[in-house]
């Protein structure tokens, strides 16, 4: 079943003579981006991330050229699952027209385990309700995935403590492990099969079995930050009133970076221009979010904060059945003030109430000038 | 997310800001709708706001009133007879009043609360005789601010309607003050009462605490909540309160689930 590729070219090509746009990881702007692949040298070979609260750097790496070296880029799949912006209708003559769904058939090369947990997350937030997304399965069912599994987990990597990674066990048509020669790659799927049956292969032996094993294993043991979710769900709830979240919003920026890059945040609003009707993305960290005649619902940072790590460690479970979080680490690193989601679930649930704020304020202020003198 | 076009069928302005529109779908039925339920009223261009239901349109559609507040609630207010509008649903949970019969009903409204809970109060007075003795508590800013006059007239001649205003003018000979006022005046057996209870969040809360420290148990006080909300479905994540999707869950919840959340500080 499982065999070992030499080059990902013949997939590449093989998946675009199948009518498939081929998507993947590419160096863009000084990180890495999802955008089209012609060919098996547009992937970011010899490229490698560090990733830390507030940063992100790309660099050429000295030692051997592998070819996913790197852990999350910002992008995740739901830029193709559930787009930035979609038009739902235009309303003509006293009717709505509806927008056809624009579902191209991707096949996206280099998805991480984190990744296709977010997408079965999202799955159950979009397809398991009473109202399930028809432009959402469209999209979803018109994709072909093509795993990775994480040899190099980011400083601000923790798939393991959510029990989504490093290597991908489900939710793959193939799923593919980077070797010193080449790629040991095992379908999910029968058209996963069928795609690697036909391409030059080798069969897999024990050996390479084994070093896929010593790969995950490896990357599993070196992951940047942990969670303990351990009762986490009822101590969030616990923790409603803590002088905490305020003491966090002080530093936050409000600014949602962390709810864009997230790969399951859902919130939308609406948007009309002229006589057609938008979707877009939103976030629980805009004031307008809550407004209710007037006047917000959640008018305090700290408020918002707490809407929205109480939701992925605890509502979320209560809603849908899973955590809200596959512990990607984009909202760490993407974060300008370099907030920390692990570290903060710790204060709130295991220190609330011993932490020293006054402490914790100063050293808040270092990571915004940090910040801020990055970005000038 | 595609609104179905409905006519406005009629238009009546109810109070200076207030209006009540009837809805009947331009093409085939409207879905039945429970007392409680809203719609997203869509106006043309403008956005999509969540209204509830007060009513049956004689021709099957729906009777909504609508407080003229934001782009959306103006541009609905401003509609003329003929008009057409966009509408999805209904949604949401109903008041449910089977769960009432048998018992004794308080209803207590404030400001346009009393609009979701209309289809409520025709019901309990069209009949009357499958509940112990309804009362109905009516709050609202002036004299002039209290929404459907006339039907308040004709339901007391069946139960016990009692209305009070904060800001009372010359005419007014009725109560004064807060409608928790009138629950202290309000007839019922606690330990066999079912309450409906709708309008702005502190008065609920103040209502529903009054009612459940005269004994009446929290799962029998009922509530609407309000909340922003973009879809209606439980998709946008506006309206959430901690676990609940207002539009989904809600709006209509009992107050032993609604307690804890509302006690909340901005949740």
């Amino acid at each position: 079943m499982d065999v070992v590729l030499a080059s990902l070219e013949p997939l590449i090509r093989a998946l675009r003579e199948g009518g498939h746009t081929v998507v993947g990881p590419t160096v863009r702007d000084g990180v890495i981006r999802f955008a089209e692949l012609s060919s098996a040298a547009d992937l970011p070979a010899g490229w490698r991330d560090e990733q830390e609260p507030g940063r992100y750097r790309l660099h050429a790496s000295s030692g051997p050229a592998e070819v996913f070296g790197f852990a999350a880029s910002p992008d995740s799949v739901k830029r193709y699952t559930h787009p930035p912006r979609s038009s739902l209708f235009r309303w003509i003559e006293d009717t709505a027209v509806e927008t056809p769904v624009e579902a191209p058939r991707l096949a996206l090369l280099g998805v991480r385990a984190c990744d296709l947990a977010a997408i079965a997350v999202q799955d159950r937030v979009f397809l398991g309700g009473r109202h399930p997304d028809e432009a959402y399965r469209a999209r979803r069912e018109a994709l072909f995935l093509i795993a990775v599994t994480c040899s190099t987990p980011g400083g601000t990597c923790f798939c393991a403590s959510m029990g989504s990674g490093p290597r991908a066990t489900t939710g793959f048509d193939v799923a593919l492990t980077e070797l010193a020669d080449g790629f040991l790659a095992e379908p999910g799927t029968a058209r996963g099969r069928d795609l690697l049956a036909a391409l030059p292969h080798r069969p897999a032996t024990e050996d390479d079995r084994e070093a896929a094993e010593r790969i995950e294993s490896t990357a599993a043991a070196r992951m940047g930050r942990r969670v303990d979710l351990d009762g986490i769900r009822e101590r969030l709830v616990e923790q409603r009133e803590s002088p905490l979240w305020d003491e966090i919003a002080s530093r936050c920026l409000m600014c949602a970076s962390c709810t864009m890059v997230c790969p399951t945040c859902f919130c939308v609003t609406t948007e009309d221009a002229d006589d057609e009707r938008f979707e877009r993305w939103d976030s629980c960290f805009t004031l307008g979010f809550t407004e209710l005649g007037g006047e917000p619902v959640r008018s305090s940072g700290g408020a918002r904060y707490r809407q929205w790590l109480t939701h992925k460690f605890s509502t979320w479970v209560d809603q849908f059945g899973t955590y809200g979080c596959v512990g990607c680490g984009r909202c760490v690193t993407w974060c300008p003030a370099g907030i920390d989601l692990t570290e903060e679930l710790r204060a709130v649930t295991e220190e609330a109430g011993t932490r020293d704020v006054t402490t914790q304020g100063t050293e808040a202020s270092a990571t915004v000038s940090t910040a801020l003198e990055r970005l000038r | 997310m595609i609104p179905v076009p409905y006519r406005v069928r009629s238009r009546r302005p109810d109070r200076a800001d207030t209006v009540t529109l009837t809805l009947d779908p331009v093409e085939g039925a409207a879905p039945p709708f429970l007392p409680g339920q809203f719609t997203m009223l869509y106006a043309p261009g403008v956005g999509e706001i969540p209204i509830s239901i007060s009513g049956h349109a004689r021709a099957g559609g729906y009777v909504q009133t609508v407080r003229a507040v934001g782009a959306v609630s103006r541009a609905l207010c401003r509609t003329r007879r003929g008009e057409i509008i966009g509408v999805r649903g209904p949604f949401g949970t109903h008041w449910d009043l089977g769960l009432a019969h048998g018992l004794d009903v308080v209803v207590a409204a404030g400001g346009l609360g009393l609009a979701p809970l209309r289809p409520v109060v025709r019901h309990l007075a069209a009949h009357g005789s499958r509940f112990g003795r309804i009362t109905l508590l009516v709050g609202s800013r002036t004299p002039s601010t209290v929404i459907y006059p006339r039907e308040l007239a004709r339901w007391a001649r069946d139960f016990d309607v009692l209305v009070t205003v904060d800001h009372p003018d010359r005419a007014w000979r009725g109560p004064t003050g807060l409608i928790t006022k009138l629950v202290g005046r309000a007839v019922f057996d606690p330990a066999r009462t079912y309450a409906f209870v709708c309008g702005p969040e502190i008065m609920m809360r103040a209502t529903a605490s009054l009612l459940a420290d005269r004994g009446v148990r929290p799962g029998r006080i009922a509530l609407s909540l309000e909340r922003n909300m973009k879809c209606g479905i439980g998709r946008c994540g506006h309206c959430q309160l901690g676990p609940l999707f207002t539009c989904a869950d809600g709006p209509v919840v009992t107050y032993d689930m609604a307690a804890p959340l509302l006690e909340v500080r901005q949740l």
